[in-house]
């Protein structure tokens, strides 16, 4: 890639507009999936008991089981959410800027 | 012609050797043997089908590393989730279950959660940037001869460490669900494995690991669904039945996780682990562009997660079935050590479990199968390892580039051959030594060292050749010798009183020492060098973001 085309797509808007809202969308997603899984670990460290309580008072299943189990759906659910977006949205954008330098 | 000849021989070769050694087996367990056998042959034969046909197709090193490129989307989630999905997964997780219940959830918790973190950070830059292996994307703007070096040598010792624990796995199972001997078995694995690999090339793992995933999956979710129909899916009623058995603590966290720090360096291993690791990375080449690599992560994320639940539902299903069950009852070794120990330890609770729900039918499937899922495995670790040296080592370090696709291609097959024999022969040495610290001491090095020199270079302006070769080289020895002088290894395995350092998992304090050293020796580099690779950095970032100039996938 030469300088003026890395200058050229620099200063392209579409270029701007893909990097700031992929990465702010990418990080918020990061951390959403790190603060729930910490949340998740960092209780079982802490206070291991709490995850061990039953869903009701006649039940042996804890409340640690549907808990588990949507950490995995929820992981599955972000990469869907960002998937969906960047193949739409994001490309739609990233489409532009290769046809902007096809142009010429 | 030469080369199908060739192949057509070692397929006969590898099928006689495998008859023959199941009529030695048969003597043992005669019932248990056949139908694991004809499936298995029948997995075998397969599979070599699909190498002749891949190896046809597979022309150039661009076909040999990631085959031609033009994998879908759909197929590369599939092939991920099977060359995830080892048989410790299946058997240690459903194992750890079976054993601990609850803790065991939090174990696949932990492998399935770098996943989302690829995704977002990982999968479209590295395919944007990166033509075979990892290295191409680190060594993109920095100097070539140490950052691949670097990078070669953290994928090799990653891609042998997991081959070790693949092996010595694999000649424990075939031994014990066919009969063979351990010897025989891992000799097995390893010509089966480097047949797919130097003949059908990525191509062909690609297929394999296809194959294994949709075979494992099925065979989980048969097995998960015959367990929830006997509590007419009710998992109150199963947990209920499963805590009669093994008492309530099986329904909270036990002792995995112990204390904080532990819980953290944990985490930290099997996040940026995942995101290290050359075999996984390396599959992101397969597709033809960045969408395909999303996509690609979506399925996987999905195949993986529902796995990982099957399994818990498995574990749970051996400890009402398999528990105390004297049909499973390993009665020599109860005789010795007492409580109800299973045939061959808590890692065949699911083996067991297939008996109990399928009968010996279904027993020779998911026999067939875990042997299946252990040569996806070790072949797309193989063909990482191998890439690490033709391609890193050879092509780019030795030769500066100047060598020819063909070329390259005949020493990664090479290579290929040469890493099978050292990993049929370090599945030898270790038959009876302890490996439990061994895939956790190569998830540390990939979190460690591969991890961080990849990220950075991907997001990190600042990042210079010295920073990342002094960081990179620090995150790894500290992984190695706190893995060394930590419980599993000084005290375990070397029988010292105490440990040095008494942690488990070093990786929160390995990852630390490789981003600081990285971080200090960046940004104090003030050499003529440092200042071109911070300058070539923008450049690189828009082919990062945008895939333009980005490999395609090739004609054919």
């Amino acid at each position: 890639m030469n300088k003026e085309l890395v200058d050229k797509i620099k200063n392209n808007p579409d270029y701007k507009e893909l990097v700031s809202k992929r990465s702010s969308f990418s990080i918020k997603l990061t951390v959403a999936m790190l603060v729930v899984y910490f949340a998740f670990i960092l209780t079982i460290a802490f206070d291991p008991a709490l995850l061990g309580t039953p869903i009701c008072a006649d039940s042996v299943t804890t409340i640690g089981i549907p808990i588990g189990i949507a950490v995995i759906i929820f992981a599955f659910v972000l990469t869907g959410i960002y998937t969906l977006r960047a193949n739409g949205e994001f490309d739609d954008l990233n489409n532009k800027i290769k046809n902007s330098i096809k142009e010429n | 012609m030469h080369m199908n000849r060739i192949l057509l021989f070692l397929i006969l070769g590898t099928l006689a050797v495998f008859a023959s050694g199941a009529i030695e087996g048969e003597v043992k367990k005669q019932a248990l043997n056949m139908s694991a056998i004809v499936m298995f042959v029948i997995f075998v034969g397969a599979t070599l089908g699909i190498t002749y046909w891949a190896a046809k197709r597979t022309k150039s090193a661009k076909d040999f590393y990631t085959a031609g490129g033009g994998i879908t989307g759909f197929q590369n989630g599939m092939a991920i989730a099977g060359d995830y999905m080892s048989a410790a997964s299946f058997l240690g997780i459903s194992g750890l279950v079976y054993l601990k219940g609850y803790d065991g959830l939090i174990y696949s918790i932990g492998f399935l959660v770098g996943w989302p973190i690829i995704l977002f950070m990982i999968a479209e830059p590295l395919r944007n940037l990166g033509k075979y292996t990892f290295a191409d994307v680190a060594s993109y703007r920095l100097r070539q001869t140490p950052i691949r070096t670097l990078a070669a040598a953290g994928s090799i010792a990653t891609v042998i460490l997991y081959l070790i624990a693949q092996m010595v796995g694999a000649g424990k199972l075939i031994q014990l669900l066919f009969g063979l001997e351990y010897e025989v078995a891992v000799l097995l694995v390893g010509v089966l494995m480097i047949l797919y690999v130097t003949f059908g090339g990525m191509l062909a793992t690609t297929w394999v690991q296809i194959i294994k995933a949709f075979l494992l999956l099925s065979g989980a979710s048969f097995m998960a669904i015959a367990v929830m129909a006997h509590y007419d899916f009710s998992f109150g009623s199963l947990f209920a039945h499963a805590t009669e058995l093994k008492g309530i603590e099986i329904m909270s966290p036990g002792g995995l996780v112990s204390d904080p720090i532990s819980a953290i360096s944990l985490a930290v291993a099997l996040m940026f682990g995942t995101a290290g690791l050359p075999h996984i990375l390396m599959r992101f080449f397969t597709v033809s562009d960045a969408k395909e690599a999303r996509k690609s992560v979506f399925y996987a994320t999905g195949f993986i997660g529902y796995f990982y639940i099957l399994t818990f539902i498995i574990g749970f299903g051996a400890i009402v079935m398999v528990f105390q069950n004297p049909q499973y009852l390993d009665a020599a070794k109860q005789a010795i050590s007492g409580g109800a120990p299973i045939l061959g330890g808590d890692n065949m609770a699911a083996i067991h479990l297939s008996h109990a729900v399928g009968g010996d039918f279904f027993l020779g499937f998911i026999s067939a199968v875990a042997f299946a899922t252990i040569l996806a495995v070790v072949s797309g670790l193989t063909l990482a390892g191998a890439s690490a040296i033709s391609h890193d080592l050879y092509a780019s370090v030795l030769k500066k580039g100047n060598v020819d696709s063909l070329k390259e291609m005949k020493v990664s097959k090479i290579a290929t051959v040469i890493l099978g024999i050292v990993a049929i022969i370090m599945g030898i040495m270790f038959e009876k030594q302890n490996i439990a610290f061994v895939v956790g001491l190569a998830f540390a090095i990939a979190a460690s060292a591969n991890f961080p020199i990849l990220f950075l270079s991907m997001y990190w302006k600042k990042l210079t050749t010295r920073g990342a070769v002094i960081g990179g080289s620090l995150g790894l020895l500290t992984a190695v010798v706190l893995v060394i002088i930590g419980p599993t290894v000084w005290v375990d395995l070397l029988g010292n009183a105490e440990a040095i350092f008494p942690y488990k998992y070093p990786a929160l304090f390995s990852v630390t020492a490789a981003f600081v050293g990285i971080w200090f020796f960046s940004i104090t580099d003030s050499s003529h060098n440092a200042e071109q690779e911070r300058e070539a950095f923008e450049a690189q970032y828009i082919r990062s973001q945008t895939g333009i100039g980005a490999e395609g996938a090739s004609e054919h």
